[in-house]
C-alpha cells in the first residue's frame, strides 16, 4: 500500500521527504541509542542464564507466587489510583473548563504545582502528614474525632494517596483539554430543547468528555504501574510492587536476567493496555497531541 | 395534513431590555413586540447585538434590566429548559455523538414523553424537513444542508410556540441558501409558529420576513415591513444597509424641494427637517430619460463612466454633473443592449419624485 503510494510521488515530494528524514535523523538517533538499544539489550538479557539461552526467568512467573501477588497488587493499586484520580480530577477539570477569566490558569496552576517539587520531597511530606504522630492523626485526636491514631502510612493507603497526588495532573489536563473542546452551544441547545441540567450533563457533556476520561485514565494507570520511589517510601514494605520486584532482583540477588524478564512482561502489559485504549480513541489523543 | 405539529401561536414582547457587559452596552433599551405567528427578522451588522437579543429570549443571557413576555407570561427569569422555545443555533449545535433520530427525539426524551409516541412524531418531523429514512444516520455523515434540516426538525418536534433562528443559513452556499429560504418560508406558513430570525444578510431579510427589525450598536433603529424599510428608510444607516443604495449629500430647500450639487430636485415625500440630509438612490429607481419618462421626473445629467456586465443585467456607472457616482441597471436582453450607452457618453437620468427618498444622517 504505502509502497505504491511512494511510487507515485513527484520528484519534489520525494526530495521533501528525504529532507524531513534528514532533519529527523538526530532525534531518531537519540531515541534509537537511548531507548531502543537498551530495550533490545533488556530483551536479550531476559533470555540469558548462567549457561546461555534459557526460559527460566519467564518460567518463574508461573512458579513464584511472589511474582503473581506483586503484579496483582500493582494492578489493584493502579486501578484504585485511577478511579480516585478520575473522581477527584473530573470535577476539578469541569470547574476549570467552565470558569472564566483568571480562574482556569489559577485552578490548573494549583493542580500543576506539585510538578515543581521533587517526588522525594513530596513523598516525605506525605510521611510527615500521615505517620502515627503525624499532622493528620494529631489533629483528629486533639479534636476528639478518634482516640487511637489511624494507620495511614506504611500501607496501601499511603501509597495510593501519594501516587494520586503526583499523578492527578495527568488526569486533569487531558480532561480539561477535552472539555474545553465541547462547544457551549451544545449544552445551550440541550437546555433550549427542554433538557434539565442533569439530563444535559449525562447525555451531552459526559459522553463528549469520554475521550478525556479514557486518555487520563490510561495515562494515570500506566504511570502508576511503573511507580517506584513513592510506594517504596510510603508502602513500608507492605506494598510490594512490580518496580520493587525489579529493583530487589538487582540489588539483592544481582539477577539481571530475572529483572529484565519482569520488565519485559510489564512492558508487554502496558502495550496491551494502550492497544485496547486505542481501539476506543486514537492514540494521538491519549498522548495529547491532538 | 395530519402533522402532529400544531403549535399554538403566541406573541413576544421585549420591554426596555438592557444588557451590560461591564460598561459596554450589548443591548441598549430594546423594546420590541412580535405578533403571534409573525416572521420577524433581526437584521444588523456583526456585533450589533443580534445574538445577545436571541440569548435573552432563549434564557442564556440575563438582562441587566427590562423584561420579556411570552404571550401573557413573564419569562424574564425562567430558566432556558422551561421556556419551550425552539432554537436553531448558528452552527446547528447538533449532538455529534447521537444519530439524526436521537437528536430529533431529544426534546421528547427531556419531556419524558412515553416512548411509544416517539416514532410517529419522529416520522412526522423527518417528513416535514424531507429527511425521511435518515433517522439512523450519524450527524457526521450529513451535508451542511441536511444538518440544517435536522436542527430545524429538532427545534420543531416539541411544537414550540416560538422558534428562534440565529443566522441558520449563513454556513450554506448561495444556491442551497436560496432554496432553504423558500423552504423555511413554506414551513413557517405550514406551522404557523412565531419565528424570530437573525441574519446579517439584508436580501435574506427582505425575502423572508413579515417585518424586519434593524439593529445597530445594541439598539433598534427601525422596525418595519420589508417594503417600508427598503423604500422609506428612517436614516442613512438603514438606507445604506438595505439594498444597493448610494447616498448623496443634499441640501434642503423647503418641505418638498432639495438641491443636489446646485440642481433642484423635487420629492413627493415631506423632507426631514435637518441640515444633514442624504438622497438615497437605489439603482432600480434610476432610468435613462426618454419619451416614456414622466414629465414630473427629476432629471440628472451626467457622463457614463463604465459598464459592468453581470450576466442577467449590465450595471452602468454614471458620474453626475456634480461629480457624484451613481449606478443603474439595464437588463441584458435585446432592448437593453439597444439602449446600452458607451463609456464617456453624456446621458440624462430620470428619478421620479416618488422615488426621491431623503434621509437624515444616522445618529
Ligand atoms: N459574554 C460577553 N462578554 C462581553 N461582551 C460580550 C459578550 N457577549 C457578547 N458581547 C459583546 O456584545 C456585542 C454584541 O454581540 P452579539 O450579540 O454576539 O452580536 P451579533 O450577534 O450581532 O454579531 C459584541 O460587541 C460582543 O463583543
Ligand atoms: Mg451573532
Amino acid at each position: 500500500m504505502t509502497k505504491n503510494v511512494t511510487n507515485f510521488l513527484s520528484p519534489e515530494e520525494r526530495r521533501e521527504r528525504r529532507m524531513i528524514l534528514l532533519l529527523l535523523a538526530p532525534a531518531l538517533a537519540v531515541v534509537g541509542l537511548l531507548l531502543i538499544g537498551p530495550l533490545i539489550w533488556m530483551g536479550w538479557q531476559s533470555f540469558q542464564g548462567p549457561d546461555g539461552f534459557t526460559l527460566d526467568h519467564y518460567a518463574r512467573f508461573l512458579s513464584d507466587t511472589v511474582y503473581l501477588s506483586s503484579f496483582v497488587q500493582t494492578f489493584r493499586i493502579a486501578f484504585v489510583v485511577t478511579i480516585a484520580a478520575l473522581l477527584l480530577g473530573y470535577p476539578i477539570a469541569y470547574v476549570a473548563a467552565k470558569s472564566q477569566g483568571i480562574w482556569p490558569p489559577i485552578i490548573l496552576g494549583m493542580v500543576l504545582l506539585p510538578f515543581w517539587t521533587s517526588v522525594l520531597v513530596r513523598a516525605y511530606a506525605w510521611l510527615i502528614l500521615l505517620q502515627r504522630r503525624g499532622l493528620v492523626n494529631t489533629m483528629l485526636i486533639e479534636t476528639g474525632v478518634i482516640d487511637k491514631p489511624l494507620i495511614l502510612v506504611n500501607n496501601e493507603f499511603g501509597t495510593v494517596m501519594a501516587t494520586l497526588h503526583i499523578l492527578l495532573p495527568f488526569m486533569v489536563l487531558p480532561l480539561y483539554a477535552t472539555m474545553k473542546k465541547i462547544p457551549a452551544e451544545l449544552e445551550m441547545a440541550g437546555a433550549s430543547l427542554g433538557g434539565g441540567g442533569w439530563l444535559v450533563f449525562r447525555s451531552v457533556f459526559l459522553p463528549l468528555s469520554l475521550p478525556g476520561v479514557i486518555a487520563g485514565s490510561v495515562l494515570v494507570f500506566v504511570l502508576t504501574l511503573g511507580f517506584y520511589i513513592t510506594p517504596e517510601l510510603l508502602g513500608g514494605g507492605r506494598t510490594f510492587l512490580v518496580s520493587m520486584l525489579v529493583s530487589r532482583n538487582i540489588e539483592l540477588y544481582n539477577e539481571w536476567g530475572a529483572a529484565s524478564s519482569i520488565s519485559m512482561v510489564l512492558l508487554l502489559l502496558v502495550f496491551l493496555i494502550f492497544r485496547l485504549a486505542s481501539m476506543l480513541i486514537p492514540f494521538e489523543r491519549i498522548m495529547g497531541t491532538r | 395534513m395530519n402533522s402532529p405539529l400544531h403549535p399554538q401561536k403566541v406573541g413576544v414582547s421585549i420591554r426596555n431590555a438592557v444588557k451590560r457587559y461591564g460598561t459596554f452596552k450589548a443591548l441598549d433599551d430594546v423594546s420590541l413586540d412580535v405578533a403571534p405567528g409573525e416572521f420577524l427578522s433581526v437584521l444588523g451588522p456583526s456585533g450589533s447585538g443580534k445574538t445577545t437579543l436571541l440569548g435573552l429570549l432563549g434564557g442564556f443571557v440575563q438582562p441587566t434590566s427590562g423584561s420579556i413576555h411570552l404571550g401573557a407570561t413573564d419569562i424574564t427569569y425562567t430558566p432556558p429548559h422551561l421556556r419551550g422555545i425552539g432554537i436553531v443555533f448558528q452552527n446547528y449545535a447538533l449532538f455529534p455523538h447521537m444519530t439524526v433520530g436521537e437528536n430529533i427525539t431529544f426534546p421528547l426524551r427531556a419531556r419524558r414523553l412515553p416512548k411509544a409516541e416517539w416514532p410517529a412524531k419522529l416520522q412526522a418531523a423527518l417528513e416535514m424537513v424531507e429527511l425521511s429514512g435518515y433517522a439512523d444516520r450519524a450527524i457526521s455523515a450529513l451535508s451542511g444542508g441536511q444538518r440544517q434540516r435536522v436542527a430545524l426538525a429538532r427545534a420543531m418536534i416539541f411544537e414550540p410556540r416560538l422558534i428562534l433562528m440565529d443566522e441558520p443559513l449563513s454556513a450554506l452556499d448561495k444556491q442551497l441558501r436560496e432554496n432553504m429560504q423558500l423552504e423555511l418560508k413554506q414551513l413557517h406558513a405550514k406551522l404557523g409558529a412565531t419565528i424570530i430570525y437573525v441574519t446579517h444578510d439584508q436580501r435574506e431579510a427582505l425575502t423572508m420576513s413579515d417585518r424586519i427589525a434593524v439593529m445597530k450598536s445594541g439598539g433598534l433603529v427601525q422596525v418595519d415591513t420589508p417594503k417600508q424599510l427598503h423604500d422609506r428608510p428612517k436614516d442613512s444607516f438603514v438606507a445604506s444597509f438595505i439594498g444597493e443604495a448610494m447616498l448623496l449629500p443634499v441640501q434642503r430647500l423647503d418641505a418638498g424641494n432639495l438641491t443636489l450639487a446646485g440642481q433642484t430636485l423635487r420629492s413627493a415625500h415631506p423632507l426631514p427637517s435637518s441640515d444633514d440630509l442624504f438622497l438615497t438612490v437605489h439603482s432600480e429607481k434610476l432610468a435613462f430619460a426618454g419619451p416614456q419618462t414622466a414629465p414630473e421626473s427629476n432629471l440628472l445629467p451626467g457622463t457614463v463612466n463604465s459598464c459592468l456586465y453581470q450576466g442577467e443585467s449590465v450595471r452602468i456607472f454614471v458620474t453626475l454633473s456634480g461629480g457624484e457616482q451613481v449606478s443603474l441597471r439595464l437588463p441584458s436582453n435585446h432592448s437593453g443592449w439597444q439602449m446600452m450607452p458607451e463609456a464617456g457618453q453624456p446621458v440624462t437620468l430620470a428619478l421620479h419624485p416618488e422615488d426621491t427618498i431623503v434621509v437624515p444622517r444616522a445618529a
